[in-house]
């Protein structure tokens, strides 16, 4: 039995109906589970004895707009390694839209999370409770929209506007 | 701090919260330079979406390209010819020694020895030199090209290529007695800016940063590309994760770099550069000019791309920077659906609060150095 199969086959065991779904692509396994119980499998796949999943990766997130009826719209991506293993993993989150696009912060688990939870905030809107500091990374504060969203135009909202200049002398009145 | 401080080599706004020369709390600011290359990926083929990764970390294009083609062949499943995989571990590690060389110039520069930064830019110069005969451009090359390289390099090439490798090891030694025993670098580097083995792991940092805290990974080891497995060369590593050891880390590689060019060099193996994926791979020039089939096929791939299969993948390489992966989701047509790039820089940053957090303020700008971070890829 191959690692990854080990590593699924306790994941399962343990979280039954928690686990959606399980593929494989190119040698890739990528496991869905339910959002609801992200943080005990996270907690689950860091601190077991055999698991030891150390290193968050990557973590972040893709937009299925195109998704047909009841499927959900966000997906949030956790890339998973393990230094004693030297084996990699793949965890899916699905988060809907009309939930408040939200689901538990990771970011006490591995730090790496909080910056990249905060991007994912910054791109898609999707919320992530309990993080410390859950503000736009990248772009600024005043933005409008989340450009990684499938229906954010690539040019932006303004682009045939001019840039408006605004002096400091004008902002203290 | 900033957001124009010579020590951040781009534009970092810091927000330092002081207790007289202590720092108490660091507030990194970043997003000056994003320009939606994630997002503008999806509007491009993938062979036009490769131009845009030369513009993420611009001091090592070519890790990049590597990286990116690498996610893309894994999607298409095609194998690589040899020579073309042997030339990509060239480029890279020429890529990573003019990437370090231009740590090591800033870096110094930052503490105050100045010296450094004109041999260290002298031999960058002869490096880029030697790409620019190959691939035409200094900075910006896309010449590692999705199924191969966008050609074989020139008759010209081996000869300087040869006279750099046999006379770096030399170079190296000169900026060590610059730097390695010098009182004042000490002083400055040692003990400060300290990141503990565990914390390293939980901030996922990677690259010169995890290894000066001793952990072992690099990714041309722990999940070998391009034949890297084939080479012969060690992983360098820390033992107080200081600034100092940062710095001997990266000075050590360079010369395992060194090491790797030169068996390159000497093993490479004769044969085409690129794979035999007549739907994917523009033809020869020559073929272009002279066979009808390959100039439509030519126009075919340029100007509508390729499909590539429904799935998704995620490949990377040990940039300069630390481990540099591109997640690529397709839905079957020309275009990426989702081009996720895991920077190092940014994830590497992560950190800085956690390093200097504590200390004195004029030690944030040792360890900012220390980092090597780049902003075109932190902000993508």
């Amino acid at each position: 039995m191959s690692r990854a199969d080990e590593v699924v086959n306790k994941l399962k065991e343990n979280f039954h109906d928690g686990i959606i779904k399980v593929e494989e692509f190119r040698g890739e396994v990528s496991v869905t589970v339910d959002k609801n119980k992200i943080r005990d499998i996270m907690l689950f796949l860091r601190d077991t004895d055999k698991l030891l999943y150390d290193m968050l990766t990557d973590l972040c997130g893709v937009d299925y707009q195109c998704n047909a009826g009841d499927a959900a719209r966000f997906e949030i991506v956790y890339l998973l390694r393990s230094s004693k293993f030297n084996d990699r993993l793949r965890i899916k989150a699905r988060v809907r839209e009309e939930e408040d696009c939200q689901l538990s912060t990771v970011s006490d688990i591995w730090r790496a999370a909080d910056w990249l939870e905060r991007e994912v905030y910054d791109m898609f809107g999707i919320k992530f409770n309990n993080h410390p500091d859950l503000r736009r990374i990248l772009l600024v504060d005043e933005f409008v929209g989340h450009p990684l969203r499938k229906d954010f135009p690539t040019e932006g909202y303004d682009f045939a506007e001019p840039f408006s200049v605004q002096l400091e002398e004008e902002l203290n009145g | 701090m900033g957001p124009q401080h010579p020590a951040t080599h781009g534009v970092l706004r810091l927000l330092l919260e002081l207790d007289g020369e202590i720092i108490v709390k660091a507030v990194p600011h970043m997003g000056y330079l994003h320009r939606g290359v994630e997002k503008l990926s999806e509007t491009m083929t993938y062979n036009q979406a490769l131009t845009l990764t030369d513009r993420l970390d611009y001091t090592s294009g070519l890790s990049n390209n590597l990286s990116y083609c690498l996610a893309v062949e894994k999607l298409l499943d095609i194998e690589i010819p040899k020579r073309a995989q042997y030339l990509r571990v060239m480029f890279a590690e020429f890529q990573r020694i003019a990437a370090h060389l231009l740590w090591i110039a800033t870096h110094a520069l930052d503490i105050g020895a100045m010296t450094v930064f004109f041999y260290a830019f002298r031999e960058r110069e002869t490096i880029l030199g030697i790409l620019e005969l190959a691939t035409g451009a200094r900075l910006t090359p896309s010449f590692i090209r999705i199924g191969g390289l966008a050609k074989d390099i020139p008759d010209t090439f081996e000869e300087p290529a040869r006279e750099f490798v046999a006379d770096f090891p030399q170079r190296v030694d000169e900026y060590e007695t610059l730097l390695t025993d010098n009182i004042i670098w000490k002083k400055r580097t040692r003990n400060v800016g300290a990141l503990s083995r565990e914390d390293a792991v939980n901030y996922g940092v990677t690259g010169p940063v995890l290894r000066a805290s001793g952990v072992y990974y690099d990714v041309r080891k722990a999940y070998p590309y391009s034949s890297y497995d084939e080479f012969d060369f060690e992983i360098p590593l820390g033992e107080n994760s200081d600034v100092y050891d940062r710095y001997l880390v990266r000075l050590r590689e360079m010369r395992q770099s060194n090491r790797i060019i030169k068996q390159v060099l000497e093993k490479l193996p004769e044969g085409p550069v690129r794979a035999k994926a007549l739907s994917v791979v523009a033809p020869d020039k020559e073929d272009v000019q002279s066979d009808i089939a390959a100039l439509i096929r030519h126009f075919k791939i340029m100007a509508e791309g390729f499909k590539v299969p429904r799935g998704e993948v995620y490949a990377s390489v040990e940039s300069p920077k630390g481990e540099l992966g591109f997640y690529v989701i397709s839905d079957g047509t020309n275009k990426p659906f989702r081009m996720r790039i895991r920077p190092p820089s940014f994830i590497n940053l992560g950190a800085l609060p956690k390093i200097i957090e504590g200390q004195m303020i004029a030690d944030a700008v040792a360890a900012i150095g220390s980092i090597d971070i780049v902003l075109g890829e932190i902000d993508r």
